[in-house]
């Protein structure tokens, strides 16, 4: 069945096409549409998908169901892999029990990230196999192969879809979903199944051993292929090899192309094709993980073989690659003139308004910001985090972001740094239950002197609105227990602890002004559902406008940057984006801001 | 030698339902048996920033359209259009919705938004042809503004090789049947607009 699918789809499919049994993830921009689209199939095929807390705890799920035998597929991106490198590296030496797919979405060029790490590296770190997809066809094919190569191996198996592959759309080669695989439930084997020293060190051994058959089994794929047009070649990976590709179709050019898509590198393949080239140009994005294989390799089968690539300056270190870039590493490599890569006109780009992405209308984010500005000054450190919110740092209060849960951690660092201005630490209660309750621990514990607040919108916003332990519901739409972010926050030992509304500016102010003059570790809930998911639900507020006679023009509201505001030189205006949250007519000193009815 | 049938680049402001149009389009060229790749912004600047499709038909390679090489710019907003006008090949066509979005830039007085006929006189600089379209108060014509995407497919479509009735039964599986009349008829509207 042919299909035009997302890439994160096709590999949804593919999970199903394999029987998995369980899925479990942890939203994260590119790869959050995989368990997106499996959650709402979960009752009907019998499976379990989850979203989970965090990266972590997502991949120990997937791993104990594997070791009962199910087929099992853990979702993140490339930082996730950061959380969940613990269980992920002493995996790779307890292995599989039912096929074991990580799938680990990176973003060259940081699209949505806050850096461009490449997997590859976490593959090659954990001895892990690697398959490296081009397209939504092959990440699909890919997932497939995946399990099946795991249960070969006993391996825990790597899906690496980029941005480009997992946000692509194709015409995808699909089957129908398999059932899901029997499951012979939980078997005792201590020395494979428990991590001592004793056990560890034969693991790890075995761990080696298998290297040279899974590189064999993997050499023999479709993905990794060779076409020979003469002593001048180019070796690309991933999504590079379609680049390499078309653009050597497109300069019909004799060249000989080596197209890799799995990892550890074939190196008999790499070694035959070095040995038929005397110059070769290594394609790939970010890391040159591969380039650097092609020159070990090159040492043993040609060592007179010049090898050109990101260490030559041909392809960019940094980014992400697109044809014509490599058209013009080509173009390079075999002396042709080089294409200029045309870039907007300076007419065009001293006009153009930029529009970086903001706060939606009516986000609650934006007025929590205003008020706590106003309580705790533009002079106090506000240590941000990961999520909308940090769309906020035009409003003076993004000092810092570094990644999930930082900002309470970070916050307390800079106290016990010597800082003695206020400190108001902020994230949201997806990212705090992700990885900011050690953190608050961890504060209380040893008596750092802030405030931490809490943005609740009761969603995981930014990645698309997944639901968390804090939403009332599952990813499968169960509903979940009953869970008070004011509860843990008290048990975790904040001795300040207050909710406030942050539509209502006036106490929400008077909430940060109490939390900043309490002299110990304070925490401030600002609760108010994301306005995105409160439209979806059916929420209607009145529009509201500005009466002109009214207005004075002083732009107050205007530089609270609610995109629905606009001034049309004398006097405000509010546009068809309102989504009636009423704050700007709690900021109107002239009171010119009124509901709609 | 050319790699590709048709390469499309769809622009706007997050939230202008520049996927449907992807959509659409993907479903069409399938149902005509042409192969087709396509490539969207999701994740930060779907939150009101400026996004960029890619959709390429008769391709068998990566979805991804480089600098100069655009038969078809597609822009829903003004602004947008001129910001990605350098994706067009020295003989491809911009269709250009009129009515601006205007950026969080502009609205909190950081930066100024540019008269309208000054951005489609730079465009008629880089594109070979410009079709000024004035698609938001067409969509309003045909029921809703927030048909405004389906407008400009309707004047996208004689530059596609696809019919235009594949690209309506491709229209009518994507869209929720309650607004079929309006999506049709913007789709018309658009067409007609162009032709
Ligand atoms: S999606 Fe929700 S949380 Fe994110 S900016 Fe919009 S309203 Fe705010
Ligand atoms: S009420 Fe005011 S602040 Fe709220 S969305 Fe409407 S214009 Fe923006």
């Amino acid at each position: 069945m042919r299909e035009y699918l997302l890439g994160n789809v096709a590999i949804a499919k593919g999970i199903l096409e394999a029987g998995a049994g369980v899925v479990s993830g942890y939203p994260g921009t590119p790869s959050s549409e995989i368990v997106d689209y499996l959650a709402p199939l979960a009752k009907e095929r019998g499976i379990h998908v989850e979203w989970s807390v965090n990266e972590k705890v997502a991949m120990e799920v997937a791993i104990g169901a594997s070791w009962t035998g199910a087929r099992a597929a853990v979702t993140m991106k490339h930082v996730g892999l950061n959380v969940a490198a613990d269980p992920f590296m002493t995996l790779a030496y307890l292995g599989a029990g039912g096929g074991f797919v990580a799938c680990v979405a990176d973003d060259p060029y940081c699209h949505s990230s806050q850096n461009e790490q490449d997997s590859r590296r976490y593959a090659q770190f954990a001895r892990v196999p690697c398959l490296d997809p081009a397209d939504p066809q092959e990440a699909r094919d890919m997932t497939l192969r995946a399990f099946s190569l795991s249960e070969e191996f006993g391996v825990p198996v790597m899906l690496r879809p980029t941005t480009r592959v997992s946000h692509a759309r194709a015409d995808v080669e699909v089957g129908p979903p398999e059932e899901r695989r029997d499951k012979p439930g939980f078997e005792k084997d201590p020395a494979r199944r428990v991590a001592l020293p004793a056990h560890a060190r034969p693991l790890h051994v075995e761990l080696l051993d298998k290297q040279p058959g899974i590189e064999a089994a993997l050499a023999k794929e479709a993905w990794n292929r060779a076409e020979m047009r003469g002593e001048v070649g180019v070796i690309a990976s991933g999504i590079s090899g379609l680049y390499a590709e078309e653009a050597i179709a497109g300069m019909e050019a004799d060249l000989s192309l080596l197209r890799i898509g799995t990892y550890p590198l074939p190196r008999k393949i790499v070694g035959d094709f070095l040995e038929r080239v005397d110059r070769v140009l290594v394609v790939e994005e970010m890391d040159p993980v591969v380039e650097e294989l092609v020159e070990m390799v090159a040492k043993e089968r040609n060592p007179d073989v010049q090898i050109l690539g990101k260490r030559s300056g041909h392809v960019p270190a940094v980014g992400e690659l697109d044809p014509l870039t490599v058209i013009n590493a080509i173009s390079e490599m075999i002396d042709l003139r080089q294409r200029a890569a045309p870039s907007l006109c300076p007419e065009a780009l001293s006009i153009l308004p930029s529009r970086p992405p903001a706060l939606c209308p009516g986000c609650s984010h934006r007025a929590a910001y205003y008020a706590m500005i106003k309580a705790f000054g533009k002079e106090a450190i506000f240590p941000n985090d990961i999520g909308c919110y940090t769309m906020g740092v035009g409003m003076g209060t993004v000092d810092t972001c570094l990644c999930m849960g930082a900002s309470i951690t970070v916050g307390a660092g800079i106290r016990f740094g010597g800082e003695e201005r206020p400190i108001c630490a902020v994230l949201g209660d997806s990212t705090f239950l992700h990885a900011g309750l050690t953190g608050l621990l961890n504060a209380a514990y040893n008596g750092a002197r802030m405030t931490v607040a809490i943005l609740d919108n009761s969603i995981t916003a930014m990645t698309g609105h997944q639901p968390h332990p804090g939403s009332g519901a599952t990813a499968a739409g169960d509903p979940s227990p009953p869970l008070s972010l004011e509860e843990i926050c008290r048990s975790l030992g904040a001795g300040f602890v207050e909710t406030t509304d942050p539509y209502d500016l006036e106490s929400t102010i008077a909430t940060f002004e109490r939390a900043k003059a309490y002299p110990g570790l304070s925490v401030v809930v600002a609760r108010r559902p994301c306005v995105i998911s409160a439209i979806r639900a059916g929420v209607r507020r009145p529009r509201l406008a500005v009466d002109v006679e009214k207005c004075s023009g002083c732009k107050v509201c205007v530089r609270f940057g609610c995109p629905a505001i606009e001034f049309d030189g004398k006097v405000a205006r509010i546009n068809a984006l309102c989504t009636g949250c009423g704050v700007c007519a709690e900021i109107c000193p002239a009171g010119a801001m009124e509901v709609v009815r | 030698m050319r790699t590709s049938e048709c390469d499309v680049v769809v622009v706007g402001v997050g939230g202008q339902g520049v996927i449907l149009i992807s959509e659409i389009i993907g479903r069409a060229a399938l149902k005509e048996g042409l192969s087709v790749r396509g490539v969207e912004t999701h994740g930060m600047a779907q939150r009101g920033g400026s996004v960029i499709n890619h959709i390429r038909v008769g391709c068998r390679y990566s979805a991804m359209i480089s600098p100069g090489s655009a038969d078809v710019l597609l822009a829903m907003e003004p602004a947008e259009g001129l910001r990605y006008a350098h994706y067009l090949s020295p003989e491809g066509v911009a269709l250009v919705n009129t009515t601006p979005v205007l950026p969080i830039t502009v609205t909190t007085g950081q930066a100024s938004y540019p008269a309208v006929e000054e951005i489609l006189d730079l465009l008629r600089g880089i594109a070979s042809m410009v079709r000024a379209i004035d698609a938001t108060g067409l969509a309003a014509r045909a029921g809703s503004p927030q048909a405004t995407n389906v407008v400009m497919l309707g004047g996208l479509a004689r530059y596609l090789p696809i019919g235009g009735a594949t690209l309506l039964e491709a229209l009518t599986e994507s869209v929720p049947a309650k607004f079929l009349d309006i999506n049709r008829k913007a789709f018309e509207l658009g067409k007609i607009e162009v032709e």
